[in-house]
This record gives C-alpha cells, structure tokens and sequence, in this order.
C-alpha cells in the first residue's frame, strides 16, 4: 500500500483540507470583505469532493482501505459523502445574506464548514478508532464553534455553551469505550476488533464464546456516546436548545450534515466493529429507537417555535432510521440509507422555508403562532412548506412515505413485528404536529407578519427539495435503492 | 503487585468524578470543564496502562491525541464561555437558561 495510493483513495479529503487552507490565507488577508467570495469557493469545493467520490459509489476496486487500514473509501462512505457534502454545501449557499443582516458576516464561517465537513467525511471512511476520533472531534470542534457564531446574540452563545459541555461529554463518554474496548479486544483497527469479539470462533475478548464483561462495558459506553452525537433519546436534552439557538443557517447544517456522518459511523461501528456480537447491542437500538420516537413526537406537541419543532422532529426521525440499525441486516442499513437520504432533503427544504420567514424589518419570524393565514399572502411558501410537514409526516403520495416504508418493511422481513407496529402507531402521534403547522397556515387568521421578498438561494433550494419530495420522487426509487443496496453491502463483507 | 486491574479501577473512579462533575455542579462553567479534563485524563489512563499491559503501543499514540484534542476542546471551550460572559455578565451553571429545556 503505498502512500500516493492512500491518498489518492482520500482524494476528496485532499481538495477539501489544502482548499480550507489557502481559503484560510485569503481570510487572514482579505479579512471579512471576503466573505462572499470564501463563501462561493468552498460551495464550489465542497461540489467538486462530491464528484469525486460519486464513482465509487457503484462499488468500486476490491481492497479500498488507505493508510494500513486506518481509512476505507467503500461505496458506503460515498454514500454517505455525498449526503454529507451537498448537504454542507446546501447549508453554505443560504448563509451569507442571513449572517450580513445579524452583522456576523466573517471568513471564518465558510472555513469551519469546509473543515467540519472534511472531519464528517474522515468520521464515515473511519476503520479504525483512532481515526474515528479524530474525524469526530474535527467535525465537532467547528460544530461547538459555528453554534456560537453570532456572538452578539445571547441565545447563540448559550447554544454554543451547551453544545459544547454535552459534546465533550459525549466524547469522554465514547472516549472511555474505546479504551474499553481497546484494552479487552487489544486493537483499535475494525476488522481486528470484529474478530476478537467473534464468541464462534473464539475471539480475544470472548470466554466460552461469552463476550467478557469489559468488552460489553466498552461497546455500551460508545455506543452511548454516538446516541449523543445522534440525539437519540435519552441523549437528546441538547438537541433543541442548540437547533433553537443557533444562527438558523448552523441549524440547517446541524440537521443534514452532522445527522449523517454521526449516523453513518454509527452503522460502521455497530455493523462491522460489533458485527459479530449483534445481540449485544440489538436491545440497545431497539430501546434507543423507539424512546427518540416516542418522545421526539410527544416533545413537539407543545412547541411554539419552528426551529424547536424542527429539532423534535429530528429526533424523532433519527428513531426512526434507527429501526433500521435495530434489525442488523443489510436490507435494514440499506433502508436506513434511504430514510437519510431522503431526510437529508425534507430537512434542507425545511429550514430553506424556515429562512424565508422573514417580517418587515427582515428579522427572522420562528413563532409558529406568527404564520397564521401564510397561504394567503404567501401562497407558493405556505404550499411548499404544507408539503415538506406532510412529507416529514409520512403520508402516501409524497416521498417522505417511502423512507419510512422501506425502514419498516426491512423490519418485518427479519420479523420485528413489534418494533414496526409500535413505530408505526406512534409516526401518527407524530403527524400531530406536522399537520398543526398545516392548520396554522391555511385556517387561522391572518397575522400578517411574514413580509414578502425572496432571496433566489433560498428559493432554489426550496423549489428543487419540493420537487424531489413531490410523487416525482418515486421515480428514483430504484436508482436509490440500488445505491443504497451497494452501500450497505460495503459493510457486511469487507 | 499492582496489576491492570488496579489501574482499569482507579480510571472508572476518576471517569465517574468527571460524569458527576459535569451533572451535580450547580456552581460555575469553569468547574464543568474542569470536569471534562477529568474524563479525557481517566481515558489516558486506562489507554496507558492496556498498552503496557498488552505491549502493543498503538494505545499510547492514542494517548497522545487524546491529549493534543483535549488541549484544543479546552481553548473552544473557553472562548465560548468569554463570549457567553460578555453577553450575560454571569457564568454560574443555573443562570444557563434563556432558553427553556
């Protein structure tokens, strides 16, 4: 394995780390008159990583580990990157108008979301603990930072407060895992630590075919550390103070990028570490998912501001791809790619609508109660927006439906009866307060606060994640599920 | 003879101090990040003393990220708490609540 090799199969790490540094230079001397055009750079970057690992995501050459093993460009990591990326990218073009009016207008911001995005990517192409972390607490130092980026708001200070006291946390928490598991398994690479907790075939950690006690210990602990980063309950208390918090377009990126990389390590570590000891970690999942079902829906009944729904709303559906770990079995991760993918729009669509509430002095409206009567001055808003509520619902003819069909239909072909049909009964629960949105813009009273005025990055985004939501979206059913379907694999054989 | 057991104790101790720490303090920020440093010093330990006991050193070249990470979390951190000072004039733990939750 030569080292032009290794970093060849990195390719979109390089253009992304040596892009964010000569980005850094240009910030250092053209100072914050520079912004747009970092800004503009570093969408274009994160474009161009994209493409370049959009070929692997057919599946690609047999051996593709970098580095001894420390990093895998599989076709599951392009997966994820590509996600990861537009998302990160989508999250970039509807940031500079919003940070200018908040007088937050900085270089650095375009920088910390190059260098968050390249840490996301290192956390899905991770075989190996050590790169794990490193992935982990790139992406979450910039995180801590960019929650904290309108420095003269006072909740945007609190976000970034609390953010980072329960992600260090988080990470000490995972941190003390790994150790574990390090020390019952004695290695940090994936493929090693997959043999010896393999009981069959007498595995390192394993007595009797008996996982040891410390060994279990270190999986449970990092598992309880990536249900942090994953805000699954009983992890999610940050969750919607930080989405709340935060200067919208950072909730934007929160909701997408993040979302997935911190999933996608989550099945790698799960799936391909722990692989071998699944019912070790099953009833975890299974308890870990139907709790962020559960009280992602009951939390949101009461919530007044739309970047609170929003964030109930992930965790809710963050419970619901885990149905999909839960099962452990390459159709369940296959659908769990499917609902991110699909999750990865709604999301973007809704927080590009959330940015486009804007009333006559171009302060951001987030009152739910303040979008009364929305389908009458704003009519292609309100309807954009219904659609996305209705989508992230899960109601037939859109295509939020599907990822949620493929997520149970995975379940009970391994014959998780249970879990589908509880998942099922409270995704109706669920529906509540998506469709209280619906009622507050189409039946209630006119408030008139939302002024009218688009900005076209926003409404782009909009229009194209409506549109992919829209029955349209049945049409790349297939195509994605073959894609997802490859992906998956990935984990299973390598 | 003091044996890894000894040493995957004295970790778990320290690591719960940290936990504890972070939850039962209804003082002052700073004590929380003290806090954290509790728990990544407690890994460091535990990541130590398994590479000596398995010979095998990838577990003290961990060690040293951890602590390079740990240095720069502390230097986030701390930055965020002067600009949340600047702003709310106070950083005693039970004042962190403008927003509710």
């Amino acid at each position: 394995m030569s080292w032009a090799l290794s970093l060849r199969l990195m390719a979109a790490e390089d253009v992304l780390s040596i892009s964010g540094l000569v980005l850094l230079m240009f910030a250092a001397w053209g100072g914050d008159r520079a912004t747009r055009a970092i800004n503009w750079v570093a969408v274009l970057t994160l474009l161009g990583a994209a493409a370049l690992v959009a070929p692997t995501m057919a599946g690609g050459a047999a051996d593709m580990s970098a580095f001894y093993g420390q990093y895998s460009g599989d076709a599951f990591s392009a997966f994820a990157k590509i996600l990861i990326y537009l998302g990160a990218a989508a999250a970039l073009v509807m940031t500079p108008s919003f940070l200018e009016r908040m007088g937050a207008a900085r270089a650095e911001y375009p920088l910390l979301v190059l260098f968050a995005a390249l840490g996301m990517g290192l956390m899905v192409s991770a075989t190996n603990l050590l790169t794990l972390y490193i992935g982990l607490e790139m992406n979450s130092l910039a995180a801590y930072v960019l929650a904290s980026f309108a420095r003269s708001d006072e909740r945007s200070a609190e976000a970034g407060l609390k953010y980072f006291v329960l992600g260090a946390l988080a990470s000490g928490i995972l941190l003390f895992g790994m150790s574990l598991v390090y020390g019952f398994t004695g290695s940090l690479d994936f493929g090693a630590i997959r043999t010896a907790l393999d009981g069959a075939h007498g595995g390192a950690a394993t007595v009797d075919g008996v996982l040891s006690q410390g060994a279990l210990f270190g999986i449970v602990f990092m598992l309880a550390g990536l249900a942090f980063k994953i805000s699954a309950v009983p992890f999610h208390m940050w969750t919607p103070d930080v989405y709340e918090g935060a200067p919208t377009p950072v909730t934007t990126l929160f909701a997408t990028a993040p979302k997935v990389a911190a999933l996608g390590l989550t099945m790698r570590v799960a799936l391909f570490a722990f692989g071998t000891q699944v019912h070790a970690w099953q009833q975890v999942m299974i308890f870990l998912s139907l709790a962020s079902i559960v009280v992602g829906a009951l939390g949101a009944i009461g919530q007044d501001n739309i970047k609170r729904l929003m964030a109930y709303s992930s965790i809710n559906n963050v419970g619901f791809m885990l149905i999909g770990l839960a099962v452990a079995t390459p159709a369940g991760a296959s659908a769990m790619l499917v609902y991110l993918a699909i999750y990865v729009v709604m999301s973007l669509g809704g927080f590009a609508a959330v940015l486009m509430l804007r009333d006559q002095d171009g302060a951001a409206v987030e009152s739910i109660a303040a979008l009364g009567g929305l389908s009458r001055s704003r009519p292609g808003l309100a309807g954009a927006l219904a659609m996305i509520m209705f989508s992230l619902a899960g109601i037939p003819p859109l295509f939020g439906f599907w990822g949620k069909f493929v997520v149970f239909q995975a379940a009970v072909q391994a014959g998780m009866l249970p879990l589908a049909t509880i998942g099922i009964a409270a995704s109706v629960i669920g529906a509540f307060y998506y469709l209280k949105v619906v009622k507050v813009m189409y039946f209630d009273e006119a408030t008139g606060v939302v002024a009218n005025g688009n900005e076209l990055s926003h409404g782009v985004i909009l229009t194209v994640s409506a549109v992919v939501l829209s029955p349209l979206g049945y049409l790349a059913t297939g195509w994605l599920g073959n894609l997802a379907a490859t992906a998956a694999a990935s984990l299973f054989h390598s | 003879m003091i044996g890894i057991e000894h040493y995957v104790v004295v970790s778990s101790i320290l690591f719960v101090l940290g936990v504890l720490g972070i939850f039962l303090n209804r003082k002052n920020v700073i004590v929380i990040l003290m806090a954290i440093e509790l728990i990544l010093l407690a890994v460091n330990i535990n990541l130590v003393a398994f590479s000596a006991f398995l010979h095998d050193l990838t577990g003290q070249i961990f060690a040293m990220f951890v602590l390079t990470v740990a240095a720069g979390e502390a230097a986030i951190g701390l930055a965020i708490l002067v600009i949340y000072f600047r702003g709310r004039g106070t950083i005693a733990v039970d004042d962190v609540n403008h927003m509710k939750g």
